[in-house]
């Protein structure tokens, strides 16, 4: 049997540097080339060396694909085709092509740069690598090669983000990315249609949690900011400088216009202006309503929210900043928490998902005494809320992604084991296909049974499909060679062999009393047929004959007896079982007539 | 088969009948027609108003309401109508899809989908839909912002249409002109559409799959590719070669056609677009530095945006840059940004702008700069902000509604003044006539960047379609220019031509189908090698037939007769399910036969020689079997047992398929 192969290098029973290795019918592609947030050392990248040991990746892969850019899905990128080095085709959407490599500029910067590593990807290796990478349109069929092909869905999660289906022949497989399955302030809900694929792969960062509706999250989030404005508190909200940031950008926006508010809303880095601009040249990824209003009204040209500058975290009385990165791991949201941590009034929110390892996992997980870089503790009295934000799936959103495409198996990455379990009994209780949770660098193979595509000749398939739809259909391959199938009626077989047709035929002689003339003897077999044969076509000729449908009966009289007539069936092997069933029928005599 | 219902060959309509698909490619609406009526004034103009009746050279003025004379030609004095596509050639609720090439060709949409029950879906890609709404929207709103009370029907009559001067008489199936629809049946029009991207593979009804493909025209223009396992058909329908704003035109995916649908080429073959654009550029100049106003007809997008990126790079030099640019639609604003945001849709230098994130199209600049500025009308703000001299873009090319009719009567008088035509789609001078006389100067710049017929035979030469289908137009030379044999489609064999109301079988055929076997079936499968090199198995098998996928599957067992039933009526054993015998082939050695038969217990066996072969005869059974090369026939008494063992006997010595 076929069977398609998944191997995890990262994203497996985990978060953070996804990377996904699938085999399938002979291709091998990989998905998403991502980064660890939580390791500084060589487990920040997957293990590339894990695919071949000795020969080139673009000999192995046929293709990468990468679902969004964020770096935890790209991060690894020009680490693995400028230094590890791969040249085959990399495919991504057009607005995550277009961010995709600041972001990473942005990751390089910060490693080299603020920490001094070496042996890192330089600004060359990431214009390189964008290089290779192909833009595709939503719901596109790109042809990678003759077989292989694949095909972007929107994912929502953030602008650009996509699922990809992979297809060879039969055999399909779905990977997710990150995908959210409710529509937020400024993205639509991930859509795929029921396509059926052999396996779906899907995140499942929620797994387990089943989140309230989206308006009681921005009520509550809005009443902490505002309730810490009031009191004259600041509110640090670090986020991804593209994604949930415009999402809680555009919340503030409304909220601060609606109120009145006074208080300074910011947003750190260069990146804001840069990151709100792609938001609006590519406005048709955003949602419907953003859409449909942008030329009267451009959502994402903000009125109250300002550039920031450093020196502003030091400015008395409350505020309101957006900083970078999202998880406090590094860079200026890091910065800002370490001045404003000692004050109670203020407040950090941390709206999305925080990997383990970072500043944003331990405060969230409770720890109030930090140690920072050179022995240094921190001491946090700040309010920590906790908040999510993040456009992924929730295991309700998880289950009518399944519920839409109606995979054959299901393959659950991106999330924490023991949520994974939980979920994984879910599916297979719910939909009662097979549901794989495999851990880096652990092999699923998942059966497949692909049928076969064959030509069929049209006269054949007509003739089949036409009158009886349960007809069954004696055919040949001529010639029989894998790489194509034919299938022809028996007669075309024959012609195309060169063979001549041998017709068997037999004649059988029923005797039957009856003192009639013989024209009156047929008549009386006629509507004798007639009557019990229904379906079939019975004729009577002029020449005194009976056919029933290409069965042919003749009477004569019996040279000896007057009394008897001989009737004559005769029919071909292909009628057989009629032509049997008739002289059994005849034997039997007619019926006396009325 | 192929019926054409627009004979227009840039405003194609046409409906194929494919694989018991009945799809429309293209929805082209004709406004060649609203040249024949008056223009339609925003402001009172006294000009027009005060045109004198037409009056029939017996001297009988029942048309002088109607029908007035400007200048030597007649005008319907009415509100503009539209010659819709041909609505009897087919029944239109039958029909099952259309698809749309771009956004020029989707304007008759609203009459197909809203008044023939039709049911079906359209595809479109999203700029086409965006901006299709646009220039429909300008169009619903410039007729009906003037409304009209005069609706004129009398000069329709056919005997009355008889007697009028050309062009009127001339016109073809007047009776069928329609008014504009109206923005509700626009929007309900569109709702219709479902959004679709380059070479998205759709399927329809699982028989047959089309695929847009980036035609090089226009934002979001797309050519069709109709297929299905074993015939594909090509529709190529505005396409362009040059390097204009939208992506390059996607050639490779039309190899291999058995037939292409060529529609919608150059409409002034003659002229080349870029000399084209250097002439609207000086004469604009020209114009402008002698103190006049240039005024430039055109549709709110399209070939207004390669302008004004030309007029970006050439005003700072042409020393205009004091000079005021006007573009007046009511969808003016809508369309500059929404050429804006299309970056997946652009060519390869407009997506790298975006990618930095910078606007894709310089005229963001120029609006950033007040250089260019845009109003919804001549009303509001723009009569506070009017400064000439000044360039005004805005439509209808057609001369007959919208804005442009008011720049006309005003700045026609003036000999300073000159309108550039830059549209294709409208003769110039019949748009003039009814401004006639003008002092104004008239300057023809037409900027068709569709494919010309150099262009087309390298391009039939590059894919190689077996049978190339085409406008009738373009299989001869144009009327006003028969020595010109080059501008004309060449090819082999010769392009078929299509006209107006004309049904047309295309000439595929195909001998295969694709269907898929279940694997368990191809495991049963016994590959046996007739030939050398040949290999032949046969199947038994069951076909499934859903959504137009056939799938062959393992037969089902066939039940077993319940054995409470023992004796059962004769008419129950009727064979129910004509379960077919193999073909039989090969012949049969008479000699070794005889000796089979021996073998079986018959003892009485006696051969006779005949022309073909030989008669083997069971004398007690009173038997007779003919053996002949390729036949074989047993004469038995109606004794079962015996028949079917010679039977048996004989199919031994004989191939089954």
């Amino acid at each position: 049997m076929p069977e398609i192969k998944v191997t995890p290098l990262g994203a497996g029973q985990d978060v953070g540097r996804s990377c996904i290795l699938v085999s399938i019918a002979g291709k091998n592609v990989m998905l998403d080339c991502g980064m660890h947030m939580g390791y500084n050392d060589d487990r920040r990248f997957p293990d590339f060396s894990y695919i071949t040991q000795n020969g080139r990746l673009t000999d192995f892969l046929d293709c990468v694909i990468i679902s969004h850019f964020h770096l935890d899905h790209c991060g690894a990128l020009p680490y693995f085709s400028e230094m590890v080095g791969y040249d085959g085709p990399i495919y991504m959407t057009h607005p995550t092509k277009a961010i995709c490599p600041i972001l990473l500029e942005d990751y390089r910067k910060i490693t080299v740069d603020k920490k001094g590593e070496t042996n890192f990807f330089t600004s060359q290796m990431i214009k390189d690598c964008m290089k290779k990478v192909v833009a595709v349109h939503l719901h596109q069929t790109v042809q990678v090669d003759e077989e292989l092909e694949i095909k972007a869905y929107y994912a929502g999660h953030v602008l650009g983000a996509a699922m990809f289906q992979i297809k060879v022949g039969c055999e399909s497989v779905v990977y997710t990315g990150d995908y959210n399955m409710t529509p937020d302030r400024h993205l639509g809900a991930a859509w795929i249609d029921k396509c059926r694929p052999d396996l779906l792969i899907s995140e499942s960062t929620y797994a387990t949690t089943i989140r309230d509706s989206k308006r009681c999250r921005e009520r509550d989030f809005l009443k902490k900011v505002h309730e810490t404005v009031e009191r004259g508190g600041k509110v640090l909200i670090p986020v991804f400088a593209l994604g949930r940031a415009q999402e809680l950008c555009i919340l503030l926006e409304t909220f601060w216009e609606r109120m009145n508010l006074k208080a300074p809303i910011y947003f750190s880095t260069g990146l804001t202006e840069k990151a709100n601009h792609y938001y609006k040249l590519f406005i048709t990824w955003t949602n419907q309503k953003i859409r449909k209003t942008f030329v009267q009204r451009n959502m994402f040209e903000f009125k109250h929210i300002k550039a920031f500058d450093r020196a502003f975290a030091d400015n008395p009385g409350p505020m309101v900043v957006f900083a970078t990165p999202g998880m406090l791991h590094a860079g200026q949201s890091l910065q800002i928490f370490r001045k404003w941590a000692g004050n109670e009034k203020n407040m950090v929110i941390m709206p999305g998902y925080c990997v383990q390892g970072t500043v944003g996992h331990k405060i969230l997980s409770g720890q109030r005494k930090l140690e920072m870089e050179g022995r240094q503790i921190l001491e946090v009295k700040m309010q920590v809320e906790y908040m999510s934000f993040s456009a992924h799936a929730d295991a309700k959103g998880i289950m009518q992604l399944i519920r839409q495409a109606e995979p054959r198996n299901v393959l659950l990455v991106h999330g924490e084991a023991k949520k994974m379990e939980f979920l994984k009994q879910k599916i297979e209780q719910e939909f009662h296909v097979s549901c794989f949770m495999p851990a880096n660098g652990e092999t699923s193979s998942i059966l497949t049974n692909p049928c076969i595509p064959v030509d069929i000749a049209l006269g054949l398939l007509k003739r089949e499909a036409q009158p009886a739809p349960r007809g069954f259909i004696p055919g040949a391959f001529p010639p029989f060679s894998p790489q194509s199938f034919r299938l022809v009626s028996p007669e075309q077989a024959l012609k195309e062999l060169g063979l001549a047709e041998h017709q068997l035929r037999f004649t059988c002689r029923v005797h039957i009393q009856d003192p009639r003339k013989e024209h009156e003897t047929v008549l009386r077999v006629y509507n004798h047929l007639r009557g019990l044969l229904k379906d079939y076509s019975v004729q009577h000729l002029p020449d005194g004959s009976i056919t029933v449908e290409s069965i042919l009966i003749q009477a004569t009289a019996h040279s000896e007896d007057q009394g008897t007539k001989v009737l004559l069936v005769s029919w071909t092997y292909q009628d057989e079982e009629l032509g049997s069933y008739l002289t059994a029928l005849l034997k039997k005599g007619l019926p006396q007539s009325t | 088969f192929q019926y054409c219902l627009s004979g227009h060959p840039t405003l194609p309509c046409n409906v194929l009948k494919f694989k018991s698909t009945t799809i429309m490619l293209d929805c082209g609406l004709d406004m060649t027609s609203t040249l024949n009526f008056l223009p339609l004034p925003l402001v009172q103009s006294p000009r027009l108003s005060k045109l004198p009746g037409w009056v029939l050279k017996d001297g009988s003025t029942f048309l002088d309401k109607e029908l007035k004379e400007c200048s030597g030609h007649v005008f319907v004095d009415s509100v503009p109508e539209f010659c819709l596509p041909e609505t009897e050639l087919l029944d239109l609720s039958t029909v099952d899809v259309i698809l749309i090439s771009n956004y020029h060709c989707m304007m008759a949409l609203p009459y197909i989908t809203e008044y023939t029950g039709f049911t079906g879906t359209v595809y479109a890609t999203e700029p086409t839909v965006q901006i299709g709404r646009l220039l429909m929207e300008e169009l619903v709103n410039s007729i009906e912002r003037v409304p009209k009370a005069q609706s004129a029907s009398m000069w329709k009559n056919k005997e009355v249409q008889r007697l009028l001067p050309a062009p009127l008489k001339d016109a073809v199936e007047v009776s069928m002109w329609r008014k504009c629809y109206t923005m509700p049946e626009v929007n309900a029009a569109l709702s219709k559409i479902q959004l679709v991207g380059y070479s998205q593979k759709i399927e329809l009804f699982g028989a047959v799959q089309v695929t847009p493909l980036s035609s090089g025209y226009a934002l979001g223009s797309s050519n069709w590719i109709i297929q299905s396992h074993y015939e594909k058909v090509s529709y190529v329908s505005g396409s362009s070669l040059l390097t204009t704003h939208p992506q390059p035109m996607d050639q490779a995916a039309l190899k291999n056609s058995d037939v292409l649908i060529l529609t919608g080429l150059t409409q002034i073959p003659t002229a080349n677009p870029d000399g084209m654009v250097g002439e609207f550029c000086s004469n604009l100049a020209m114009t402008v530095r002698n103190g006049g106003n240039v005024l430039v007809p055109c549709y709110p997008s399209g070939v207004i945006y390669d302008l004004l990126e030309c007029l970006y790079q050439y005003i700072d030099s042409a020393g205009l840059s004091n000079i005021p640019f006007y573009f007046i639609s009511p969808v003016a604003n809508s369309s500059l940004e929404f050429s804006q945001i299309f970056a997946e849709w652009l060519c390869h230098n407009k997506q790298t702008k975006v990618y930095l994130p910078e606007p894709p199209f310089p005229h963001a600049e120029l609006i950033q700069t007040n250089k260019l500025k845009h109003y919804p009308s001549i009303h509001g703000d723009f009569s506070n902000d009017f400064k000439q001299p000044c360039v005004v873009f805005t439509g209808h090319p057609s001369l007959r509604f919208g804005d442009v009719v008011h720049f006309m009567e005003l700045w026609g008088k003036s000999s300073l003044n000159t309108v550039i035509f830059t549209e294709p789609d409208f003769s110039y001078l019949d748009a003039l006539a009814p401004y006639q006389p003008l002092a104004m100067k008239c300057v023809y710049c037409p900027i068709d960047t569709r494919l010309n017929f150099i262009q087309v035979s390298k391009l039939l030469k590059e894919v190689q379609p077996l049978h190339v289908v085409c406008p009738e137009q373009y299989t001869q030379p144009p009327p006003s220019q028969s020595h010109r044999t080059d501008l004309m489609v060449e090819c082999q064999p010769p392009a078929m031509a299509y006209r107006r109301a004309e049904v047309l079988t295309l000439p595929y055929k195909r001998r295969y189908e694709k269907i898929e076997i279940m694997p368990d079936l191809a495991d049963s499968l016994v590959p046996l090698e007739i030939k050398p090199g040949i290999s032949l198995a046969t199947v038994s098998a069951v076909l499934h037939t859903k959504d137009n996928k056939h799938v062959l599957q393992l037969p089902p067992k066939p039940p077993q007769p319940p054995a409470s039933k023992k004796r059962k009526r004769v008419s129950d054993d009727v064979p129910e399910c004509k379960s077919l015998k193999p073909l039989l082939s090969g012949s049969i050695p008479v000699d070794q036969f005889v000796q089979t038969l021996e073998k079986h217990g018959f003892s009485d066996v006696k051969v006779e020689d005949t022309a073909k072969g030989h008669i083997v005869l069971l004398q007690e059974a009173e038997t007779l079997i003919q053996l002949e090369e390729d036949s074989t026939h047993i004469i038995c008494d109606n004794d079962e047992p015996l028949r079917v063992k010679l039977r048996d006997l004989v199919l031994k010595f004989l191939q089954k398929f």
